[in-house]
């Protein structure tokens, strides 16, 4: 039984006046996340927006224990923390419920730099949280390109827009045989608090990755912060899915895509409201280059119902 | 009391074991690997109630015992070479955290080319990273001085890298005496440490900081640094005290009393130029060695305590500075000794670069030669 | 909520409302709730960034809003508007 907007708990771990830009993802995700593990939960966290965003010592504006760590090593953190708990109340030098252990980690973080320690850490399946907020670009330093960001997405670093495809970042770890991978999206915050609630409640390496438009680098409007965040499940931009042992469900929209009782929203809708992706309506074959990056989204759909039919 | 038979790298595991850590995480590398080896097996067989995480690199090593550290468990690593310089950014972290980290590092050449034997590029690469440092010169000081890092880590809330020669000492046999564990447990209290994660009273640790606090985190680093001077010499005579084992406090002092030239060195080198003195001894040269055990801080002091007026100082450095006249031991006691404005004269070698093999003899020759004589 | 003064050793720092400042003052564009529209779906607490819109009351926190506008697009009444506050 999904849980209802007004089921979620009233926790309230970001505190008002943190730093981050209006209509910023990353803090609405930790909201959420906040409701879903309750006080009981510490976290780590890597350079990035959310850091920036903490405010300055002594002051913070995230109300949990946090662990400010080396860009690369989220993975490898987190499992420190979690082995050295289980030896520590083991021993009985802690008592009491064992905190949740989770990390709060941007695109960079996950997909780029600290990607070898994340995957040692899922290869030895070890019992924490690992959530990427998902911004498609190293937003923090002022939105350069990263492994996530899609095809023809203007950066910094592409201000022509990106000439490469993003990697497919969820199926590498679930390909790491986890208990427990799950995407998701603001626009559908009870289906993410549920999915942080069952990794809460599954042993092992939980992988979610949710996506967080960022009207900063994406440049459009902060208000669009959810309307884009919808308009990329409904155009197949973002698949929503998890995977129990493996084992893949389609969610929310993304499953009546998948089972073709919905048509995908225009992909035209989803990129005319972003200015990163302003050059394709500039562009001379601006019909071509919407029919690849649908064809491409197909592709990806096809290609996830048959792995979901494994 | 109970005498073990065993390897360096064995002595250190047994060292790691003595302390009760609670936390184990480190990546192999010749010619720490039986460390590693040793601790998970330990770990396996239930000899030591402690979690070993095996990561996939030294980045991650010390990444994972400092992540480790902030839950309040006393943590343990070892590697070498290539392996600490790759966790150079993290060994930052992990002073700034104030975390009492210990480590063992086999002192290794590096790359390149490739080296799998004993110079001190490694640690002395590492210098200013708040990290302090030991150098041990026998199996006994190892296991001594890691239960001594602990003590004085806990303390002053700063980590502590423990040298031992790559291969040298690592998979040299000796007999160690191992002091009953209850002897180690009343020499090593549970501290507080630093910071803690704490669910019921959050707080965020080691994030973004201007520049008017910064420095000031950083000064009182260093500050700290320098009181562990005291504190060090407060452990090596608890710890005589307790178990009858002493190498020195900051340094192992050799025939020192009516010298008036000085052997300056540090690591298995120091311990063979012992023999190398007592050769010059008998060739009439008033001589003397100064075993340096404690390299960071640098115990400027008791150095300069040491050495009279018309002191000659034959630095011999297992390194290189390069770009810079003389190897790193070499420049610091040079800058140590600079305020004395006395008739102290400084002469330095490099040697046992890579592994060298520095036998009595022949550094008894260069000291010879370097004297003129 | 603790509110210590710093540690001059070990930077801590300490969950607070404000830690990025008075962010009301980034606010271009002010959120009103029209209370005879508004069904209490309670769409606008959740979707904000900042959680300024109080749980029970829908109030929100006008010290710390930032005005971003989600919760007025969001209503599916179009209870919320945003307006240009004059000085």
């Amino acid at each position: 039984m999904a849980t209802s907007i007004k089921d979620l708990p009233r926790d309230e771990v970001v505190m008002k006046g943190h730093g981050a830009c209006a209509g910023c993802p990353s803090t609405l995700a930790l909201r959420i996340a906040g409701k879903a593990f309750g006080p009981n939960a510490v976290c780590v966290m890597t350079p990035s927006c959310t850091v920036a965003s903490l405010g300055l010592i002594p002051k913070a504006a995230y109300d949990y224990p946090i662990l400010n760590v080396c860009f690369a090593t989220a993975g490898s953190s987190a499992s420190g923390i979690v082995y050295a708990y289980e030896s520590l109340y083991k021993k009985g030098k802690l008592t009491g419920e064992m905190p949740t252990v989770f990390t709060w980690i941007g695109d960079g973080g996950t997909y780029d730099i600290g990607l070898q320690a994340i995957s040692a850490a899922a290869e030895r399946n070890d019992n924490y949280i690992f959530i990427c907020y998902n911004n498609e670009a190293y937003s923090n330093t002022g939105v350069q390109r990263s492994g996530a960001t899609p095809k023809f997405a203007a950066t910094t670093t592409t201000p022509q827009g990106k000439m490469e495809d993003k990697k497919n970042m969820p199926l590498l770890m679930l390909d790491h045989q986890i208990p427990y991978l799950a995407t998701a999206s603001l626009a559908y915050p009870t289906d993410f608090y549920d999915k942080l609630v069952k990794a809460k409640n599954t042993r092992g390496f939980k992988y979610i990755e949710v996506f967080a438009p960022c009207c900063t680098g994406w440049k459009f409007p902060s208000s669009d912060m959810i309307r884009i965040s919808r308009m990329a499940v409904t155009s197949g931009a973002w698949l929503l899915y998890e995977a129990e042992n493996g084992k893949i469900k389609f969610n929310g929209p993304t499953a009546k895509i998948m089972e073709g009782k919905v048509e995908l929203s225009p992909l035209e809708d989803y990129f005319s409201c972003q200015g990163r992706f302003a050059s394709i309506n500039r562009a001379a074959n601006k019909e071509e280059i919407i029919a690849e990056a649908k064809n491409k989204i197909l592709a990806d759909i096809e290609f996830m119902k048959k792995r979901a039919a494994f | 009391m109970k005498t073990i038979l065993d390897t360096g790298c064995h002595i250190v595991a047994q060292a790691a074991k003595s302390a009760k850590v609670d936390f184990v995480s480190a990546y192999p590398i010749t010619p720490q690997t039986s460390v590693v080896e040793e601790i998970a097996s330990m770990v396996q067989r239930g000899e030591i109630d402690c979690r070993f995480l095996p990561v996939e690199g030294e980045h991650s090593a010390m990444a994972a015992c400092v992540a480790a550290a902030a839950t309040g468990a006393r943590t343990f690593t070892a590697t070498s070479s290539q392996g600490l310089l790759y966790m150079h950014e993290v060994l930052h972290m992990a002073s700034g955290c104030r975390f009492p980290i210990v480590m063992a590092n086999v002192n290794r050449g590096v790359f390149a080319p490739w080296t799998i034997w004993v110079d001190h590029q490694d640690s002395l690469s590492q210098r200013d990273t708040g990290w302090l440092q030991y150098y041990c010169a026998s199996l006994q000081e190892v296991f001594d001085t890691i239960i001594q890092a602990y003590k004085v880590a806990e303390q002053i809330k700063i980590p502590i890298m423990v040298n031992l020669d790559g291969f040298v000492l690592s998979h040299c046999v000796m007999a160690v005496q191992i002091p009953d564990q209850e002897i180690i447990d009343r020499f090593l209290p549970t501290v507080e440490p630093a910071w803690r994660f704490d669910p019921q009273n959050p707080t965020s640790y080691v994030s973004v900081t201007g520049p008017d606090l910064y420095e000031g985190f950083r000064t009182s680093l260093h500050q700290d640094q320098l009181k562990a001077l005291d504190l060090m010499v407060q452990a090596a005579r608890e710890y005589q005290e307790l178990t009858g084992l002493y190498h020195g406090d900051l340094l192992d002092l050799y025939r020192c009393d009516d010298a008036n030239t000085f052997v300056f060195a540090m690591g298995s080198m120091a311990e063979e130029l012992k023999l190398s003195v007592d050769i010059l001894r008998e060739e009439g040269i008033k001589i003397g060695l100064i075993r340096l055990r404690v390299f960071r801080p640098f115990p400027k002091e008791a150095i300069s305590k040491v050495l009279p007026e018309d002191a000659t100082v034959v630095v011999l450095d297992r390194n290189f500075a390069f770009g810079h006249e003389g190897g790193i031991l070499f420049s610091e006691l040079k800058d140590a000794l600079f305020t004395r404005r006395d008739n102290v004269r400084l002469l330095n070698q490099i040697m046992g670069i890579g592994g060298i093999d520095l036998t009595y003899q022949y550094m008894a020759e260069q000291v010879k030669n370097l004297l003129g004589l | 909520m603790a509110n210590k003064i710093y540690d001059e050793k070990y930077p801590v720092s300490y969950p607070m409302h404000g830690a990025g400042g008075k962010t009301g003052d980034w606010r271009l564009l002010t959120p009103r709730i029209d209370r005879e529209k508004c069904s209490k779906c309670m769409l606008c607490w959740v979707y904000c960034p900042d959680a300024v819109i109080d749980r029970e009351t829908l109030e929100i926190d006008y010290e710390y809003c930032k005005g971003c506008g989600i919760c007025a697009r969001e209503c599916p009444r179009k209870a919320i508007v945003m307006i240009r506050e004059e000085e």
